[in-house]
């Protein structure tokens, strides 16, 4: 009986040992991963930081008033003004004549009417020929200065 | 049923019975066990439990040396450490979180010339990398016996890549963290710059030197915050298009220096506050030690430059009137000359006829109407008006320059010096200070405190200045000043600016005033029915070739600069135009002086 009894509590604390043992490595592990964690968290405030630095640095005003004086023939982007605004009852409702969907050839339509049968693919007549609007060379980096 | 505890019935029963004697057989005697055996099995039971003892205390003992030896180290975990600070300084932003001020890595250089393998070497390989580091005075200064020395505060990454390929492990970094101010120089006189405090090889404290940097230094490194960054009132691309308006109308003028100054006006929050010329916070200029203190791109115009302002004082003893009861908008004034006041005569830029009604003498601006008038309240009500809108105090405003503004007021006030302050001349007040008294005039009547800080709530009104009827009066008087009097260059469609031009001859410094050097100020608000925004122009010696001849004066040189501002900045602060010809009558200022 007593025997027994000293297998047991050896037994148990044999595995109370292991047990201790076991979770004091986890936490080890764990803390070290989570000291890990925060490490990088913190480099990656830091990447964030600069980061808003730069896209603060990038669109300071001097540089986007520069790059719409650049590009004025694409964008055409003048200082907002007092006649810029309007009173909602100045505003046209859009017309009501029927669905005109996008990029539908409606001369085309009324050609096939006129000419009955024949299905005019192609057609062209409407579409002006457009100069294509070219950019100020970027720089060699693909980022146009300033 | 019994009770349970009653005692047994006594039985009679005799006492002396004999009793049986127990005799247990007796035991056989235990049999003598070895003595020898048994002392050595009390001496080993004694040794394992002296050997228990002593391996306890071994390993308690070892513990203690282990925690004595090894250093205190907080937990990994747990802390603020590492996740939550990022930068020991919190960013600055606009009002819209447009950011204005932040921090960004950098590496200091510093050199220990004890750990160095070759100085010689070592310093010429500087000198070809920092040009301005002379080769011989660094080999000197390695070779001294010194064991420190901090070479540069900032180096870029390329720079840094070529130190490190010098190979000398005498050469090291450290970290840094840098202030930058991404816009360059706008907002420059308020953001004021920052500079390295106490530094240490790991890192580097950043201390403010000027503006709401050095305001709200602890503020801003505060840990307890978080890196929350600090909001400000000013509106960037507001800030932007002022400064810009500015400065190309202040070369058009030739002028020498310009400030601007837009409040909001029921709150009091500056939206935005331009100085010119300015300079980059990036790179602060030293303190310019000779010439004229109030030249130095540093100085703030704004806040710091004190002036006689002019004509725009005008409209505070026709206001005064006005709330005293002493006269009403229709009352005929008498402006013909001269108007002697202790020996000395008081002119009109040209003669305005015999009497002209109040409005008519801020519309015409004449001199002799609002000496009249001033005259008509008396020294004592008049320093006490100017003193609730402000004038007697530096302006509560977070910069550091601002304490230090003190407005220069008269020390004796005999009726010359209340004849010429009301017309702005005598004392002399910061743009700032004109700006506060405007929104408090004419926001609605009540004292306005001027802020930087963008604020959450609305605040709570501060003590009465004049009546809403009074401010509705002189908004009405300054909109008439711009569609029929002085400042109608100022005109600007759809939000009807109204305001006071002035015009003041700078004094010289070795006494009396130059002939042909002024300070001209616009001060006005828009929309003049119920003012959102105050603004303030001022322009340092302007001249311009107008209409054939050299002008001077605030109506063709402040005022056109005012109109482009606010031409260009109503719409961006959303200010709805308004094109009706209903909103100049009275009745509609009556009927927002009620409203308020």
């Amino acid at each position: 009986m007593r025997g027994l009894l000293y297998t047991l509590s050896i037994c148990a604390v044999i595995g109370l040992a292991f047990w201790a043992y076991g979770s004091s490595y986890e936490t080890r592990t764990l803390e070290r991963q989570v000291a890990r964690l925060e490490r990088e968290i913190g480099a990656r405030h830091q990447e964030l930081a600069m980061l808003r630095a730069e896209w603060a640095y990038l669109n300071r005003p001097d540089r986007l008033h520069e790059l719409a004086e650049m590009n004025f023939e694409m964008l055409g982007l003048v200082p907002l003004s007092a006649d810029h605004f309007a009173e909602t009852d100045q505003v046209a409702y859009p017309a009501t004549a029927g669905p005109r969907e996008l990029g539908f050839d409606w001369a085309a339509r009324a050609l096939e009417t006129e000419i009955d049968g024949v299905i005019v693919m192609n057609h062209r007549l409407e579409e002006e020929v457009r100069e294509p609007v070219v950019p100020p060379a970027p720089a060699r980096d693909g980022e146009q200065l300033p | 049923m019994r009770h349970p505890f009653r005692r047994r019935r006594a039985i009679a029963t005799d006492p002396f019975v004999p009793v049986a004697p127990t005799t247990a057989p007796a035991r056989p005697a235990p049999a003598r066990e070895n003595p020898e055996k048994a002392r050595r099995r009390a001496e080993r039971r004694i040794k394992f439990t002296a050997v228990c003892f002593v391996f306890g205390f071994a390993v308690i003992g070892a513990k203690m040396g282990a925690i004595s030896a090894s250093e205190a180290r907080e937990p990994a975990t747990g802390g603020l450490a590492g996740a939550g600070i990022v930068s020991e300084r919190a960013d600055i932003t606009d009002r819209e979180g447009r950011v204005l001020a932040t921090n960004v890595s950098a590496t200091a250089l510093y050199a220990q010339p004890h750990k160095m393998v070759d100085p010689a070497a070592a310093a010429e390989g500087l000198a070809s990398v920092f040009p301005e580091m002379e080769a011989a005075t660094w080999t000197r200064r390695f070779t001294s016996g010194s064991k420190f020395y901090w070479l540069k505060g900032n180096i870029s990454p390329e720079q840094q890549q070529a130190v490190f390929d010098l190979g000398e492990p005498g050469l090291l970094f450290g970290r840094r963290e840098m202030r930058v101010y991404p816009n360059g120089p706008l907002a420059a006189h308020i953001l004021g710059g920052a500079r390295y405090g106490e530094q240490d090889v790991r890192a580097a404290e950043i201390r403010g030197v000027a503006g709401v940097e050095a305001v709200f230094d602890a503020y801003l490194g505060d840990p307890a915050r978080e890196g929350a960054p600090l909001r400000l009132s000013l509106d960037l691309s507001v800030q932007t298009a002022v400064e810009r308006v500015l400065a190309s109308g202040m070369n058009l003028m030739q002028a020498k220096g310009a400030a601007a100054i837009l409040m909001n006006a029921r709150t009091g929050e500056i939206v935005s506050m331009a100085s010119l010329p300015d300079f980059d916070p990036n790179d602060r200029p030293q303190v310019r030690t000779e010439g004229d203190r109030g030249d130095d791109p540093l100085f703030n115009r704004a806040v710091q430059g004190v002036y006689e302002l002019g004509s725009t004082f005008k409209i505070f003893a026709a206001s005064q009137s006005l709330e005293l009861g002493l006269t009403n908008a229709r009352t005929m004034i008498d402006t013909s000359g001269p108007l002697r006041v202790n020996r000395f005569t008081i002119r009109d830029f040209h003669d305005y006829g015999p009497r002209l009604s109040v409005t008519d003498v801020i519309v015409e601006s004449s001199n002799r109407g609002t000496a009249r008038m001033a005259l008509d309240i008396g020294a004592t009500r008049q320093q006490a008006f100017l003193r609730s809108l402000g004038f007697f105090d530096p302006t509560p405003v977070e910069l550091t320059e601002a304490p230090g503004a003190k407005p220069i007021v008269p020390t004796r006030w005999p009726d010359i010096t209340t004849a010429t302050v009301s017309y702005g001349h005598g004392l002399s007040a910061s743009p700032l200070h004109l700006a506060t008294a405007y929104a408090s005039l004419l926001g609605g009547g009540t004292r306005v405190t001027p802020t930087l800080l963008a604020r959450e709530t609305p605040p709570e009104p501060g003590p009465r200045v004049v009546s809403p009827r009074v401010s509705a009066e002189a908004r009405h008087m300054l909109r008439q000043v711009v569609t029929r009097g002085t400042a109608s260059l100022a005109e600007v469609e759809g939000y009807q600016v109204g305001g006071k031009t002035g015009t003041a001859d700078k004094p010289s410094p070795t006494g009396g005033y130059y002939d042909d050097k002024v300070i001209t100020t616009f001060a006005g608000i828009f929309p003049a029915n119920d003012p959102d925004y105050v603004l303030v122009v001022s322009l340092d010696e302007p001249e311009i070739e107008a209409a054939g001849e050299e002008r001077r004066t605030a109506g063709w040189t402040a005022v056109p600069i005012a109109a482009e501002i606010v031409r260009r900045i109503a719409p961006l602060l959303g200010v709805r135009p308004d094109f009706d010809a209903g909103s100049d009558t009275f009745g509609a200022y009556l009927a927002n002086a009620a409203v308020q």
